[in-house]
């Protein structure tokens, strides 16, 4: 057999007869079987998996509510009726999936930020983190498309005033609004598109998924110490221990996720979305989904058009460089004393630009709006490239081992983790 | 006006498949076997070739004619996404406005979005036509030059800003700080002249192509 055949043995026959040939059991095993993980991973750890989770949820419910839903201007707000209250189920399946967006997001957003604290987009994580980007790009741009799909008020207005953003590119700009429309207003051939690209992205982020894990699984799982494992005692694998608590902590936000999707379905979802879109009235008051309301904060926060387009997309593309702008070599903010705390202040600074995306542009919110947008950029393009540069990190662990015995019974098992190392 | 239109883009489709297929072939063939240089390469070890080889020269042009290969078949697929022929089709649209009277406004249909047609007062033209206070404005434009009859103001009714419809048609509704037009999503003010006075929208509302037909009929489009 050619040199690269699998060797591993498998007592089932048909199991083996099907390795031999195409190795795809050798291939779970490898990956999430002995997959070797840092055996200190804490509990925002779960929140890929979660992900994961999220996303395979959502492509169920969805193909069930494709089957429901007519995407015509005309029929396209009345099957979504139709579907939750005479559908079998048709009601959970569309409040699964609407609470499921957000839902996901969440689990994204810890997800990303846990990768910001803990310094996991480093080198060698380049790619795992650059690709997670670009799933969240991805995951963008699919929800904001199925949010047109149920033709309200708030889809065909938040459709135009978004799609109207790239208006603001000089000279093409207008050529291209049109084009993306399919017409010279939010109109029946822009529903269709959105409805076959709705279907078609959450395909493009399982393959974008299959990659981001791939290149995670070539450089190994980044951990709270943010000390690459020295030896397998560092390590535990990935089944049972991982499998485990990947599926508790999925559980977990599961509870909280059915919580909502059965005692407040609609507490995110604004009233004008119950109310078909019409072309020639627009609501008092357009607000995003909560998910997008600090990058709308943003956008908002620019006095001209064109800069406040430039400064949204900006900082969202500023994380494709961000490995590159963190000069520091220490990966967790644990062992950085400075580091810590201007990550705290970017969560609290994201969250401001949340709420200020969730009201009018007046008064208070437009100079909360403007302070919140400039710390945005200050941190990632002036703050990260400079402490990394002076900041006096703790010193670091030598082994995870010893970190972790470290912090569980003091300099007592720091000394037995140092004998236990010597054997 | 729409059958030329869907005959020129064959035709361009055409040319393109010609390049593609035919064209880009030829010249790499003629230029290929003509080139003394690269004849005289064909001789040399390719070890010691240094600088630009023949097999350069082969990847160059292969990959040239495959971008345009690319480029052809892909260009139907996204032109597809552009208005259709039935969409422009719908170019244009009669409006009686005999029943609007002055100092009102009423709200027609044209390309699926709406246009305003306020009929104006001479109290309002004359606070629009102040001297020369339009070169002071963000997108500078005179009254005159956007009208074909002073008492009529024909607007596109989308806030040029991100595309809200803006407020101050319909009577009680907010006219904004110019006594014209007011957009609720982002808090753009536009006089009577449509023109923006405040707010974050760069440009003036549109005034779309139109002409009196009769004294009470308007032609949009």
């Amino acid at each position: 057999m050619a040199g690269h055949a699998p060797t591993e043995k498998f007592d089932n026959k048909t199991i083996q007869w099907i390795n031999d040939r195409l190795p795809i059991f050798s291939m779970m095993q490898n990956e999430y079987g002995k997959f070797p993980a840092p055996k200190n991973f804490n509990y925002f750890w779960n929140f890929g998996a979660i992900a994961m989770a999220m996303l395979g949820i959502m492509i169920a419910t969805g193909i069930f509510l494709a089957m429901n839903y007519t995407p015509h201007t005309t029929m396209a707000f009345e099957s979504i009726e139709r579907m939750t209250r005479d559908v079998n189920y048709g009601w959970l399946m569309r409040y699964v999936h609407m609470n499921g967006a957000s839902f996901f997001f969440i689990a994204v957003y810890v997800h990303i930020f846990r990768g910001l604290y803990y310094g996991s987009y480093k080198k060698p994580r380049e790619m795992v983190w650059i690709f997670g980007v670009v799933i969240m790009l991805l995951m963008m741009a699919t929800a904001f498309m199925g949010y047109a799909l149920p033709w309200s008020q708030m889809s065909g207005w938040g459709v135009t005033v978004i799609t109207s953003l790239f208006s603001a590119i000089p000279l093409v700009g207008d050529g291209l609004v049109t084009w993306l429309w399919g017409g010279f207003s939010v109109d029946n051939p822009t529903l269709n598109r959105f409805y076959a690209l709705h279907f078609l992205l959450p395909f493009v982020i399982c393959a974008v998924v299959f990659v981001h894990v791939w290149a995670l699984h070539v450089t190994g799982s980044n951990n709270p110490t943010g000390v690459e494992p020295k030896s397998e005692k560092d390590t535990v694998p990935f089944h049972p221990y991982y499998t485990a608590k990947d599926s508790y902590g999925t559980v977990v936000f599961l509870t909280f996720f059915f919580a909502m999707v059965f005692f407040a379905p609609l507490a995110l979802t604004e009233p004008d979305h119950f109310r078909q879109f019409d072309p020639m009235q627009t609501p008092p008051h357009i607000v995003p989904e909560w998910y997008f309301l600090p990058f709308y904060a943003i956008l908002r926060s620019i006095p001209s058009k064109l800069l406040g387009v430039c400064a949204m997309f900006g900082s969202i593309l500023t994380l494709f460089v961000l490995p590159w702008l963190d000069t520091s070599r220490v990966r967790s903010a644990y062992f950085r004393p400075i580091y810590k705390w201007i990550f705290w202040i970017l969560v609290v600074d994201c969250f401001a630009l949340g709420v200020v995306g969730a009201h009018r542009p007046e008064g208070i919110y437009v100079v909360i709006g403007r302070i919140a947008t400039f710390y945005y950029f200050l941190h990632f393009w002036i703050l990260l490239p400079i402490i990394g540069k002076f900041e006096r990190p703790l010193p670091l662990p030598t082994s995870i081992t010893a970190a972790v015995l470290q912090k569980r019974g003091g300099a007592a098992a720091h000394a037995a983790a140092a004998t236990a190392e010597k054997h | 006006m729409a059958a030329t239109l869907i005959l020129y883009k064959s035709e361009y489709y055409l040319f393109l498949n010609s390049v593609d297929y035919f064209i880009t072939p030829m010249l790499f063939t003629i230029v290929t076997f003509n080139c003394p240089k690269i004849k005289e390469e064909q001789h040399m070890d390719s070890a010691v070739k240094k600088g630009a080889t023949r097999r350069d020269f082969l990847y160059l042009t292969a990959g040239a004619m495959g971008a345009v290969g690319v480029g052809s078949a892909a260009w139907p697929l996204i032109d597809s996404m552009n208005p259709a022929a039935d969409t422009l089709a719908m170019a244009s649209t009669d409006v009686d406005i005999s029943k609007v009277p002055v100092g009102q406004a009423i709200i027609a249909v044209w390309r699926g979005a709406p246009v305003f047609i306020r009929h104006r007062t001479p109290d309002e033209i004359a606070s629009v036509r102040k001297d020369n206070e339009w070169e002071t404005l963000r997108d500078p434009q005179k009254d005159e030059d956007r009208v074909t009859k002073a008492e009529w103001i024909i607007l596109k009714g989308v806030c040029t800003h991100l595309g809200c419809i803006p407020l101050g048609t319909k009577p009680g509704q907010p006219r904004g700080d110019f006594n014209g037009w007011f957009c609720p999503c982002h808090g753009s003010h536009y006089d009577v002249s449509g023109r923006v006075r405040k707010g974050p929208a760069p440009k003036n509302l549109h005034v779309p192509e139109y002409k009196f037909v009769t004294d009470t009929l308007v032609r949009i489009g």
